[in-house]
């Protein structure tokens, strides 16, 4: 062979590979690091089998970091991320300030309607959904079946907190370290008041009117709280003002809880023999009421959407597609069976027999289809939101008031002074924001 | 003849240097032990925790999902980048601040060391911008200019005041013996002051391996350094502490084993001068 055939050659090699190379798209994913999440960058191959054009690079951050780090980018439009994933309080908000690209446009086979209709509500503003949901949860009571039996006592399907209560008293045996009821006490507006306002609705209590004044100065607040309070510190466990999921999931694990209110997702974790000590020992019901039409569960899903500074919208369409279609919940029944499916977006998963089995499936669709975001409180109010009020303003506002509520519960402050300062705060910052004239 | 110390002393300062060295050693201590235990035992109460079974399934999970070396390169090149380019410019702003003082240098020291005072938050979004204009997003280069920007005040403080002690004479003299300006700072000032140049090199080595405001915020899946490493494995659901902790052991080892091995020059050069 020639020289110059050689370098001809050599040459049209590289002009090869060069092509390649520039036809590949590569998108970023922001995303934080929970179970399902990292479940799915382990089955990359099948979306690299689909299509080998797109190239997908992950960013993991913890989930405030991660909400700030988006935040500057989109506002700024960075263009750093191409999917990101977001909660349903962002995306209500986003997608109205014209931050995230509409997903109407998904292929047919997505079978948009098969999405939960609650779920989909969430992620829905004015007739556009903006991101496509990965996992959907709402809250349920998880309940330790042996104790409940030694008590001799029966878990309705549909408690009311008073059979919560009678059962917390029953489970309690302070001197064996096994508390009746754990709840969130943590502050924070993820933590303890996703907790609360849930709850709050139940009670009747609602964090503002058609007017937008808040109303930690009513009644039906000082109930919740009363109520709460009364659970915590007669069958809680102590220092419960520390304790958010995972503290919780910690003790419900070693089998300290008798109850745990907490998110459908983590039926997974306690019923996981690999982790839990009780993993048999598990039964579920939906969150309980107060009589008023209204329980006190919530409803929240971890959704992928593209923000608008994105230059790679077709590519992150075809991530999101391959994440959320239903092909995508039958490769992780395949490869790591039904109890790992990502639960809560879809309906045909909950007609699935195959998924039917799993003990905690039905309770979960129940509570998903027990919460209304778009009417979440006994009265009407003018905000969207079951556990939390979608205005930019409620992260601030929801860790300020959370931190008067857990320190109720450490018992450095009473509920009357904690419950005036909530009041106080709101009213100063809603009137700061222009809410209130 | 030397002094002598009274044994009772002696031992009751050996008793106060080693608790002071516990107590500040004991975070890290309790995050090694940690990440040598299960996600369960991990958050069980201390006594439960420590009688739990050691493990090294933490590091196992960690090496699997992560690319370490990826963010241990990335943390070198920026730490190791921002620290040599920062004293290029400092060594020469020092010299001259420290042996032909304006009337304004106090004033100029005074005024670098203020922009240390400002929340970095304040200028994220203005710098957030100027990296997009100028395509400086998750580079390393991006980086390495900032962390010089930010460590840069106290780079040029840390020398000002080790040159400070060198006798102007000394530099007189060669300039005597026809030394030109350059010759000067090299082969008479730098070598005077190894001690200091390496204690500030160090102590900015360590300053930029750990800053995680802007090595966080800057930067996605390209030119992430460790702290973007630890940051992944905090999760909103689920445990994490044994694999959060056996990230940052994985993190912090190699800083702080530079430090173990340098630790006489450190102190040395922390210690000589003004700043004690």
């Amino acid at each position: 062979m020639t020289f110059t055939l050689r370098a001809l050659l050599g040459a049209c090699a590289v002009g090869a590979l060069a092509a390649a190379a520039s036809a590949e798209t590569t998108i970023t994913v922001a995303t934080v690091n929970n179970g399902d999440m990292i479940r799915m960058q382990g089955l990359m191959d099948d979306f690299y089998a689909k299509h080998p054009d797109i190239k997908v690079e992950w960013v993991t951050l913890e989930e405030n970091e991660l909400r700030q780090r988006v935040t500057t980018d989109i506002a700024t439009k960075g263009g750093q991320f191409d999917v990101l994933t977001i909660g349903t309080y962002e995306v209500p908000i986003w997608g109205k300030q014209g931050w995230l690209i509409g997903l109407n446009d998904l292929p047919a086979e997505y079978d948009v309607d098969d999405l939960l209709p609650a779920i989909r509500g969430g992620l829905t503003v004015d007739g556009t959904l903006y991101a496509a949901p990965f996992y959907g949860e709402s809250s349920m009571v998880m309940y330790r079946k042996d104790l409940m039996e030694a008590a001799g006592m029966t878990m309705p399907d549909a408690p009311t907190w008073d059979d919560i209560k009678a059962a917390a008293a029953a489970m309690t045996d302070k001197s064996k370290e096994q508390y009746g009821i754990c709840l969130r006490g943590k502050a924070g507006w993820g933590e303890n008041m996703a907790f609360l306002t849930a709850m709050s609705n139940s009670f009747g209590a609602k964090w503002f009117d058609m007017d937008w004044k808040p109303q930690f100065d009513q009644q039906p607040w000082k109930d919740t709280l009363t109520f709460y309070l009364d659970l915590m510190n007669n069958y809680g466990p102590p220092g419960a003002s520390n304790n958010g999921f995972n503290e919780n999931l910690a003790l419900f694990q070693q089998g300290k809880c008798g109850m745990w209110i907490d998110a459908t997702v983590a039926a997974s974790f306690v019923t996981n023999p690999k982790d839990s000590t009780v993993a048999d020992k598990v039964g579920f019901a939906l969150a309980p009421d107060k009589g008023l039409g209204k329980r006190g569960n919530w409803l929240w899903a971890w959704s992928l959407a593209i923000p608008a500074g994105s230059q790679k919208v077709d590519a992150a369409k075809a991530f999101i597609d391959w994440a959320t279609n239903k092909d995508y919940l039958a490769l992780v029944a395949s490869k790591e069976g039904w109890a790992n499916v990502p639960p809560g977006t879809r309906t045909s998963l909950y007609e699935n027999p195959e998924y039917a089995k799993i003990p905690f499936a039905k309770m979960t669709l129940d509570s998903i289809n027990a919460a209304d975001p778009n009417n979440p409180t006994v009265d009407k109010v003018p905000y969207v939101g079951v556990q939390f009020v979608a205005i930019p303003e409620f992260q601030g506002i929801g860790t300020a008031v959370g931190q008067q509520f857990s320190a109720v519960l450490a018992g450095q402050t009473s509920l009357d002074d904690a419950l005036a300062a909530a009041q106080q705060l709101t009213l100063r910052e809603m009137t700061k924001a222009g809410y209130i004239k | 003849m030397a002094r002598r110390i009274p044994t009772a002393r002696k031992t009751l300062t050996t008793a106060a240097a080693w608790t002071t060295g516990l107590v500040i050693f004991f975070p890290i201590l309790w995050i090694v032990i940690l990440s040598f235990k299960s996600e369960g035992d991990a958050i069980a109460p201390p006594l439960t925790m420590l009688s739990a079974p050691w493990t090294t399934e933490a590091y196992t999970t960690v090496q699997e999902r992560s690319d370490y070396f990826k963010h241990f390169w990335n943390s070198v090149v920026i730490s190791v980048g921002s620290t040599l380019i920062g004293l290029a410019i400092a060594i020469p702003a020092a010299w001259a601040m420290a042996f032909v003082p304006g009337r304004r240098t106090r004033d100029l020291l005074m005024w670098m060391l203020s922009t240390k005072m400002m929340p970095a938050a304040g200028v994220l979004v203005p710098m957030y911008l100027l990296f997009r204009n100028f395509g400086l997003l998750d580079t390393r280069i991006g980086l390495v200019g900032v962390l010089t920007l930010i460590n840069l005040p106290i780079i040029v403080w840390m020398l000002y005041t080790y040159f400070r002690e060198i006798p102007g004479e000394i530099l007189e003299a060669a300039r005597m013996d026809g030394a030109t300006l350059r010759s000067e700072i090299l082969y008479v000032l730098t070598p005077m002051a190894v001690p200091g140049i390496a204690s500030t090199l160090l102590l900015n080595i360590i300053l930029a391996w750990n800053e995680a405001f802007w090595t966080l915020r800057l930067t996605a899946a390209n030119a992430a350094p460790l702290t973007a490493f630890i940051a992944s494995y905090s999760s909103p659901e689920g445990l994490f502490y044994a694999k959060l902790s056996a990230a940052s052991v994985m993190a912090i080892a190699p800083i702080l084993i530079l430090g173990w091995f340098s630790q006489k020059q450190l102190v040395r050069g922390l210690t000589f001068g003004a700043v004690k």
